[in-house]
């Protein structure tokens, strides 16, 4: 089995980039002022100096800094990422809690990013320079300029303000208690509008990226071959231009997937919708550190999934790779 | 004419600086974007004399409509807020931002590209797991923490959005150096003698800065969405008027007042859109090949 | 074999082509005036230097130019008796293919990397027949056969990566012709390909005419390749036809000036008279050099093979000698000249430079000693930084040696004019520059060190031919004047032959034959050798000697 033996590898390979960011998060906590014990003492409003010390021995905090490194890498890996203050539970509890909204609202956004940027990308192409192209092309530039939040806001003033067709924010009608279709017809009427802001700029990104590659492959020799062949436009486009034209743009999927993650903070705040990104910043704003390292360690084994996954689309795509 | 080419010359070429200029100008919407490049500029410039005092100052009644009042054009605020005024001051922090971020991590992403790309083997091999690692943070979840921890100040936003953007330009430098060390020029120098040093800023750095300055406009234009987008969240420098924070105050009166938040954002986008129009001549200016049909 | 040449129709008559160039470009009309037939069962060459506009000619029969930047704008073009300025668009691709197909100069780029070759043959089929499935492979695993593909069935499900430069050419001729087609246009089919390869090749496309009966227009640049193929043969300058007739006419009786210029350019493969180097001291050792590439394991490919670049590799080369080393692509040529330079490390053996160790000097003394031994490069654009004036480029290794910047560019200037340049050079960019220009600059920045030894890597192989002799004529003149010691790397045996003292004859890493130019020429004593001897195109031809050598 080639891709399991491939799937190791890969698996492997992240290693070490999960324990640098790992390492990277733990110096970063050590440089924030103030420390567990510290937001502990702030919460009970006060404590004497011996208390404190005892509190930091029991902690750990009073040993080198490695010996704390290791342990906080030990617990990492048994997914312990220790107490919210603010939320008081877990932290590894309150990310599964969440987790599921962001998941779902990257997959909608990532999917008609991916499927309209590509298209209407080859549709400028096939027909570059002509006013087709430089509608699409203008609409591109335009979406690839607006800021997510100031989409996001605009669409509220015209979709739920003046129109009144979609939901506000929230991931469902609170009191709907629907259930089945209507819930899941509910629940993706509210992802409308966050899925459209968060992915008009990735669908601009890819679609100049696919318009390019389209230009750029039709220039190659083999599609020259392909048309000494006698090979008509149509076909020139599905069989010889398409499959070529998409690997750079599978390989930018792949490389701005965090960036898309890190959207969903604003998005989600925006939206009021339940999900790590506005996690991660209710987490800036209250200070919940612990909570913080647990989304950036959580969104980065995100990441790494991802890259796997398109990675393997991308060997898939491209006879010349073998995977073994 | 290649059989009696020994000793005669080509006639002499025009400078560089107008052959670039000749290319650039062909590209319609690379002039616009220039253009309205200038119009930032000129808006940054003359913010102190519009508004020498305070654009977070209160200029008259709250909440008036644009093109009703001509002390305040474009409307105000629901704090009475001048808001042509902080389009003004604010295209001087959206610029700065850009440029000083942007120098920091086409800074840290040419010297990083530079040595991988050169010099290969393990040195690569640690240098791009480091770049994967910042690559795989989200980068605004990152920019989050580093302001969380660093603080909001206005220094403390353009380093951390200069050390969450560094990772493509070096990608893009290495690369270049990888392509270009092969180079039989690269080759000929080191035969002469040239030490690593040299070849790397003498001789390969000028070959390889034209895509990194072609890519530093989509930094720009990513800087200034990543302090816009702080600021609306209240996470900016409270100190400065911002597009951003702006938008963000303007959230709360949308329903009717949409406009408080309309301007600023126009603002954004005009400004984003200048720097990726401008990219775009650059690239076209500069790469030759990609031919206009 | 040109028995049919008297058939009434010919397959493809041009006449009075006319092809633009968009504004701007150096020129009008990159073909003007061009008449031209080729008869069924006729090789006709169309022969030009680059920038003769002898590939849009085949754009333009096959109505596939970039227009509309570069289209035709005179002239007819008839195909069977037929003009093809008439024919809807969709005709025209039912023409593609069917009765008029193309055989193109790169096979690496050629082919589409995504789709198998049996894949890429079947489409021919699938578009111009109404065959099933079965009948087409059958028909393609045929076609695979007619090519003298090794093994056409696993060919058939082979990418094209995953087979060799000379097969992937064999791959688009049996494209080309799955249809039979009454015309063939191949554009500088073997240019891409090494020598016995290309012979291998040119021998393929007469045989498979001679059983089809088609005819042939094929593009080159290369006199060999005419002598070696063509019935007729037609010569391109600048877009004009300047001579056009039976190929021995052509070739040993040439009457415009500018045909008898080219074919004087051409190098004779009689070497000329031997020299005595038995008294002069040795320069340069080498003593069982080795280099093995590792394999370093890619994310996707996995497991390569380590190979002996070079494999035990020795050589002398005394004051004033020139040793020139042959191979094909692969052979480890090119490894030896990084290899005694020190621009790649050597993994064993030794190489001396007038005694002293260069394998294993230190950084200091290696410094030191590289302004004793210096490079010329293949690509002459790629060799000069394109960033810097000329006087800059040359002065630079001196300035690095520590001669004052100001004697050291008044010194490059006068070099300028040893390697014939003008003095107004100094101050121009290599862009401006045309391909033997920067060459010469390239020999300029060499000669700058003062050097013992030069070594130059295909020094002439991305040139023309008639600048190829100039700078090869420089590069003997200089060698005389100066006394220098060359090691000369090139593929091309007629080069070989006129410059070299001696040759060494590189396979797979090691040198398999070594002797003098004369011995070698004459009596090549190792296979390897004789097939290689054997397979340069053209090699019975004779070039005449012409009296108003011109240039």
């Amino acid at each position: 089995m080639p891709i399991l033996i491939y799937a190791l590898r890969r698996a492997l390979q992240a290693v070490p980039v999960i324990i640098l960011i790992m390492i990277g998060a733990f110096l970063l906590l050590k440089l924030a002022p103030g420390d567990t014990v510290d937001a502990l003492v702030g919460d009970m409003g006060g404590a004497d100096a011996q208390f404190i010390a005892r509190l930091r021995a029991e902690y750990g905090l009073d040993q080198p800094i490695w010996v704390q490194l290791w342990r906080y890498m030990i617990k990492f890996l048994q997914f312990d990422f220790g107490w919210s203050f603010v939320y008081e539970q877990p932290v590894s509890v309150v990310l599964m809690e969440r987790i599921g909204t962001t998941l779902m609202l990257m997959a909608a956004s990532l999917f008609f990013a991916f499927t309209f940027g590509v298209g209407l990308g080859a549709i400028a192409a096939r027909k570059a320079y002509s006013t087709t192209d430089n509608v699409i092309s203008t609409l591109g530039l335009v979406f690839y300029a607006t800021p997510s939040f100031f989409l996001s806001l605009m669409m509220i003033v015209v979709f739920s303000v003046k129109l009144g067709w979609l939901p506000v924010g929230g991931i469902k009608t609170v009191a709907g208690f629907y259930t089945g279709w209507k819930h899941v017809w509910d629940v993706a009427l509210h992802l409308v509008m966050p899925t459209a802001a968060l992915s008009l700029i990735y669908l601009a990104f890819y679609l100049r990226l696919m318009r390019a590659s389209v230009l750029e492959v039709a220039e190659l020799d083999y599609v020259r071959t392909a048309r000494a062949k006698g090979a008509g436009e149509a076909r020139l486009m599905f069989h010889h231009i398409m499959r070529n034209a998409l690997l750079p743009v599978i390989t930018l999927l792949g490389l701005q997937f965090s960036t898309l993650l890190g959207g969903s903070v604003v998005v989600e705040s925006v939206f009021s919708l339940p999900g790590l990104g506005s996690l991660a910043y209710q987490s800036v704003v209250q200070r919940d550190l612990n909570t913080l390292m647990g989304i950036i360690f959580m969104s980065s084994v995100v990441v790494v999934a991802v890259n796997f996954l398109t990675d393997l689309l991308y060997a898939r795509l491209d006879s010349r790779i073998e995977l073994a | 004419m290649s059989l009696a080419e020994a000793s005669a010359l080509p006639p002499e070429e025009p400078s560089r600086a107008l052959v670039f200029w000749r290319r650039y100008r062909r590209n319609k919407a690379a002039v616009l974007g220039l253009f309205l490049l200038g119009v930032i500029v000129l808006l940054a410039l003359t913010a102190g004399l519009y508004e020498p005092v305070d654009p977070l100052r209160r200029a008259g009644e709250p909440l008036i409509w644009p093109f009703q009042d001509w002390a305040t054009p474009l409307g105000t605020d629901q704090l009475g807020r001048d808001i042509l005024a902080g389009i003004f001051h604010g295209a001087r922090i959206s610029l700065m931002i850009g440029v000083v971020a942007t120098l920091i991590s086409i800074a840290i992403g040419v010297v990083i590209g530079a040595i991988a790309g050169y010099f290969g083997g393990w040195v690569d091999d640690v240098l791009m797991r480091v770049t994967e690692a910042f690559q795989t943070v989200p980068n605004f979840v990152l920019l989050l923490t580093l302001v969380a921890i660093l603080g909001s100040s206005i220094e403390n936003i353009v380093l951390a959005i200069g050390i969450v953007s560094w990772t493509a330009p070096a990608r893009l430098a290495r690369a270049e150096f990888m392509s270009l060390r092969r180079r039989e020029f690269i080759e000929a120098v080191r035969n002469l003698g040239v030490g690593d040093m040299a070849i790397i800023f003498k001789e390969i750095l000028p070959n390889a800065l034209p895509p990194v300055v072609v890519y530093a406009s989509v930094i720009m234009a990513l800087a200034i969405l990543l302090e816009s987008a702080l600021a609306f969240l209240g996470l900016g420098d409270p100190n400065y008027a911002s597009w951003g924070n702006m938008i963000g105050q303007g959230r709360s009166v949308l329903r009717v007042e949409w406009f408080v938040a309309a301007i600023p954002g126009i603002a954004i986008v005009l400004t984003v859109l200048s720097f990726s129009l401008l990219g775009e001549g650059l690239n076209e200016a500069l790469n030759p090949r990609q031919k206009k049909g | 074999m040109s028995d049919v040449a008297d058939t009434p129709t010919p397959i493809l008559e041009i006449e009075n082509l006319r092809v633009s160039l968009p504004k701007g470009a150096d020129r009008p009309y990159a073909l003007d005036g061009l008449n031209l037939t080729v008869n069924p069962g006729e090789i006709v060459c169309l022969v030009g230097e680059s920038g003769s506009g002898k590939s849009l000619a085949a754009g333009a029969v096959m109505r596939l130019l970039p227009e509309p930047l570069v289209r035709m704008s005179g002239g007819s073009v008839k195909f069977d008796g037929q003009d093809l300025s008439t024919l809807t668009e969709a005709q025209m691709r039912g023409l593609r293919g069917d009765r008029m197909a193309m055989i193109f100069q790169e096979p690496m780029t050629a082919l589409n990397p995504q789709k198998t070759v049996g894949w890429q043959i079947d489409e021919v089929l699938r578009l111009h027949t109404d065959m099933g499935a079965k009948a087409r492979k059958a028909r393609a695993l045929e076609m695979l056969r007619d090519v003298h593909i090794p093994d056409p069935d696993s060919a058939f499900n082979a990418y094209p990566h995953q087979v060799s430069g000379g097969q992937r050419q064999r791959v688009m001729i049996a494209m080309a012709l799955a249809m039979s087609p009454r015309l063939v246009i191949a554009d500088e089919p073997t240019t891409a390909l090494d020598v016995t390869t290309q012979l291998q090749i040119l021998r393929l496309i007469r045989e498979l005419q001679a059983s089809q009966g088609s005819g042939i227009l094929f593009i080159t640049h290369d006199f060999g390749v005419v002598a070696e193929i063509a019935d007729k043969v037609a010569v391109l300058r600048q877009g004009e036809l300047v001579e056009h007739g039976p190929a021995d006419d052509v070739l040993n009786r040439p009457r415009h000036p500018y045909t008898r210029a080219l074919i004087a350019a051409v190098p004779d493969l009689r070497p000329p008279a031997p020299r005595d180097f038995s008294d002069a001291p040795v320069v340069l050792k080498a003593e069982g050099m080795l280099k093995t590439f590792k394999a370093r394991g890619g994310m996707f490919t996995g497991k390569r093979k380590a190979v002996a670049a070079v494999d035990h590799v020795s050589f002398d080369i005394r004051r004033g000698e020139t040793l020139g080393v042959v191979g094909e692509s692969g052979s480890g040529k090119t490894t030896v000249s990084r290899c005694v330079t020190r621009l790649l490390e050597a993994d064993g053996g030794r190489a001396e430079l007038d005694g002293r160790d260069i394998l294993n000097a230190d950084a200091r003394t290696l410094r030191a000693m590289r302004a004793e031994i210096q490079m010329v490069f293949q690509d002459p654009m790629a060799s000069l930084n394109p960033r810097k004036r000329v006087v800059d480029l040359i002065a630079q290794g001196p300035i690095v040696h520590g001669m004052n910047p100001g004697k050291a560019r008044e010194k490059a200037r006068e070099l300028l004019a040893l390697v014939e340049l003008s003095p107004a050079a100094a101050e121009r960019y290599p862009h401006e520059f045309s391909g033997g220009q920067r060459q010469r600059i390239g020999i300029a920045r060499a000669l700058a060190m003062e050097p013992k030894v030069i070594v130059a890597d295909e020094p002439v192989s991305a040139l023309d031919v008639s600048v190829q002799a100039q700078v090869l004529r420089l590069l003997a003149d200089l060698r005389e004047r100066l006394d220098l010691s060359l090691l000369f790397v090139t593929h091309d045996l007629r080069v070989a032959a006129q410059l070299c003292d001696r040759v060494a004859v590189m396979e797979k890493g090691k040198i398999v034959e070594m002797g003098t130019v004369a011995e070698i020429f004459a009596a090549p004593a190792h296979p390897y050798t004789r097939k290689l001897l054997s397979s340069i195109p053209g090699r019975d031809w004779v070039p005449p000697v012409l009296k108003d050598d011109a240039a």
